[in-house]
């Protein structure tokens, strides 16, 4: 099993015409994604590498019978395509896009409020399901089919505990990125709520960083409603204060956001902590033998 | 992206918020001839992007144009140094003369955005002049907040709100409620991320002023803001972070002696973390990307070297979309060109780790391999150490 997407899942692409959206489009329907429609106003009716193109999400819904959207279109106009694929109906939304201005997500997600969709990211390497789905730019090849769920706000660190959770013999029923921006769509609760209720899932490896207090939200979470083990890392336990790491929402201001708040409340919540990025696969182990 | 108090004044001023009188002073000369303008009392604030300067001795009161001309030549050249900047502190290079008020109450105001309820915030408080997070810690009942709803805009009714929080009345009040709405319209305008007015002055005549300014932006929007990007001062910035900046790399300066180089800003922090971890200190962060290209490489290899204090390199690349053997050609490239200078792990994991690897042995350079995160940090730490002893 899984959760937000499976083998039933098909993707309209938004902005599949740009280079990052043909590569990342090819590299999807590799792995087996079924995606059935892009979309690049201006361009419909044509075909793209094999995809028919429309004009409008709305039309790729009703015409391709599309369920779920990535989003590659360039950060200034990332909002509006994600505003676009909510009215249409779209259930789960990708947004891939790094850069998009604060005030334009917080826009978009109050536009979000009262609609059935779900939004992934910004600023998301995107989300998984192994060996049925990929929605997004990570290496297919690295993950394996399995039980355990991770939810990450960061690329190339989750590629990582994906690997060690797969070199341990797991596998992944689905691996999330919720973006590195301060205002992303579903956050750790969100996501920990599927996760709670999805019975092919084992253990959930939840890997936050510093700034804004959504790992301590999710502590909260776990401490009174999560029933499975969960496994936290925090990146960024040597970060200076007030300087943005790379990620806009990665930044420790005001004294708030540090990695070491973040540790002490999953650690408050009976979330196993690992101290190093080298041990997450490690406790993954540990969690499922006390289970 | 941060920008200087003056500059923040300037760009308040044309939304309509009331700041004292005031010009910029680059000469004792200049600093002169405003205070006989504006004056006979003025003070004269040291423009540097840090906070602190009054007990740094960055801000004085002069009276007339000769004081103010004395005290300039002090002050412009310092090296000034607070708790924000550091040891090394800053060199002053502008003053702000402005008109010294006769003050009655000094007040907060703030605007940021507040993540956890997706909402821009005003925060208003009685506690000027301290440290708002200091505030917060101990007397937080002072704190007024009012959220703006996205679809609605600030309205007008919250600003008198916070205005009678402040025990504010009169025409006092009428005054304070345009200055929070224009402060709040300042912010939305700039696509900021932070504006700040400590101390939010009310004179003794009643008028409400900014008597400091402070503000952020957010820089995923600055690309639609060309005239406060030209604000940028380069020389407020570490000479590294502005050339690695050219080449879109994300690098921070730390205090530590172990570079590092990763793509991705997460594992970056990890490889920072681990590196601590495992008895070292990291030099900087810095993220070459996702999806890093050759060239990007070989500019963040330069970068990485250049850095006087970095006494041994860790290169941590976890290959997606990115090919290693892409990424152990440009390492390679810069490496011939500019030299081994210190010792480097590099550790390629993912897409053509094999193909990678086999591109550094065969390069005939010393780098050290390591399979994962925690043997190249255990690597990395004793042959900072030791390159340490030696130089």
């Amino acid at each position: 099993m899984s959760i937000l997407i499976d083998e039933k899942t098909r993707v309209v692409v938004q902005g599949i015409t740009g280079g990052e959206g043909t590569f990342h489009t090819q590299k999807m329907v590799e792995y087996g994604t079924k995606v059935v429609a892009g979309m690049t106003p201006g361009k419909g009716g044509t075909t793209h590498i094999g995809i028919p193109v429309f004009n409008t999400v709305a039309e790729a819904r009703l015409k391709a019978g599309a369920n779920a959207a990535a989003i590659f279109v360039p950060p200034f106009f990332a909002a509006d395509a994600i505003m676009e694929s909510a009215e249409a109906g779209i259930e789960v939304i990708v947004c891939i896009t790094e850069g998009i201005p604060t005030f334009d997500m917080i826009k978009a997600k109050a536009f979000l409020r009262g609609k059935s969709s779900v939004l992934i990211g910004p600023n998301t390497p995107g989300v998984i399901s192994p060996g049925k789905c990929k929605i997004g730019i990570m290496p297919g090849p690295i993950h394996a089919p399995g039980r355990i769920g991770i939810i990450s706000r960061s690329g190339t660190l989750t590629y990582e505990a994906v690997d060690q959770v797969t070199k341990l013999g797991f596998g992944q029923s689905t691996a999330i990125g919720i973006g590195g921006d301060p205002i992303v769509g579903m956050k750790f609760i969100d996501l920990l709520k599927l996760f709670k209720a999805d019975k092919g899932t084992d253990a959930v490896i939840m890997i936050g960083e510093i700034g804004g207090t959504a790992e301590e939200e999710a502590a909260a979470y776990i401490k009174k409603e999560f029933n499975k083990p969960v496994v936290g890392f925090i990146a960024g336990q040597t970060a200076p204060p007030g300087r943005r790491m790379g990620h806009a929402g990665a930044i420790i201001s005001g004294g708030k956001g540090t990695a070491k708040e973040k540790m002490e409340a999953l650690e408050g919540a009976g979330v196993y902590v690992a101290k190093s990025p080298a041990d997450i696969g490690l406790k993954v182990k540990e969690a499922l033998k006390k289970k | 992206m941060k920008i200087h108090e003056y500059q923040a004044k300037q760009i308040l001023a044309k939304y309509g918020v009331q700041i004292p009188k005031g010009e910029v002073a680059e000469t004792a000369e200049k600093a002169a001839e405003i205070a006989a303008k504006i004056g006979p009392r003025v003070v004269l604030k040291a423009q540097i992007h840090a906070g602190g300067r009054g007990k740094g001795g960055g801000i004085k009161l002069a009276n007339g144009a000769d004081e103010a001309k004395k005290l300039a030549k002090d002050m412009i050249g310092m090296r000034l140094i607070t708790h924000q900047t550091g040891p090394e502190g800053k060199i002053v290079k502008r003053l702000l003369v402005e008109e010294a008020l006769e003050i009655a109450r000094e007040l907060y105001l703030g605007i940021v955005i507040d993540r956890a309820r997706e909402a821009v915030v005003i925060m208003a408080s009685t506690e000027g002049g301290m440290e708002i997070e200091k505030v917060a810690a101990e007397k937080p009942e002072l704190i007024f907040k009012e959220y703006v709803n996205p679809a609605a805009g600030f309205a007008g009714f919250q600003a008198r709100k916070l205005a009678f929080q402040l025990g504010l009345s009169g025409e006092t009040h009428k005054q304070a409620g345009k200055f929070i709405t224009a402060l709040y319209r300042a912010f939305e305008g700039t696509d900021a991320s932070l504006a700040e007015i400590n101390p939010l002055l009310v004179t003794k005549q009643g008028n409400v002023l900014a008597l400091d300014a402070k503000m952020n932006f957010d820089d995923n929007a600055l690309a639609r803001h060309p005239e406060i990007q030209a604000m940028r001062d380069l020389d407020e910035e570490e000479p590294l972070e502005v050339e690695a900046s050219k080449y879109n790399l994300n690098y921070i300066k730390l205090d530590g002696n172990v570079g590092c180089m990763v793509n991705g800003a997460g594992l970056a922090m990890a490889t920072m973390d681990i590196i601590k971890y495992s008895g070292g200190m990291p030099a900087n962060f810095l993220d070459v990307g996702g999806g890093v290209s050759e060239e990007a490489v070989t500019n963040a290899f330069k970068i990485l070297v250049s850095d006087k204090d970095v006494k041994a390199a860790l290169i941590n690349i976890f290959g997606g979309i990115v090919r290693c053997d892409m990424v152990a050609g440009g390492i390679v490239k810069a490496a011939k060109e500019i030299g081994l200078k210190v010792p480097m792990v590099v550790r390629l994991k993912g897409t053509n780790m094999d193909a990678g690897k086999k591109i550094l042995e065969e390069s005939g350079l010393a780098f050290y391999a390591a399979d994962t995160m925690k043997e190249a940090a255990e690597k990395v730490v004793p042959l900072a150490r030791q390159q340490a002893k030696r130089s």
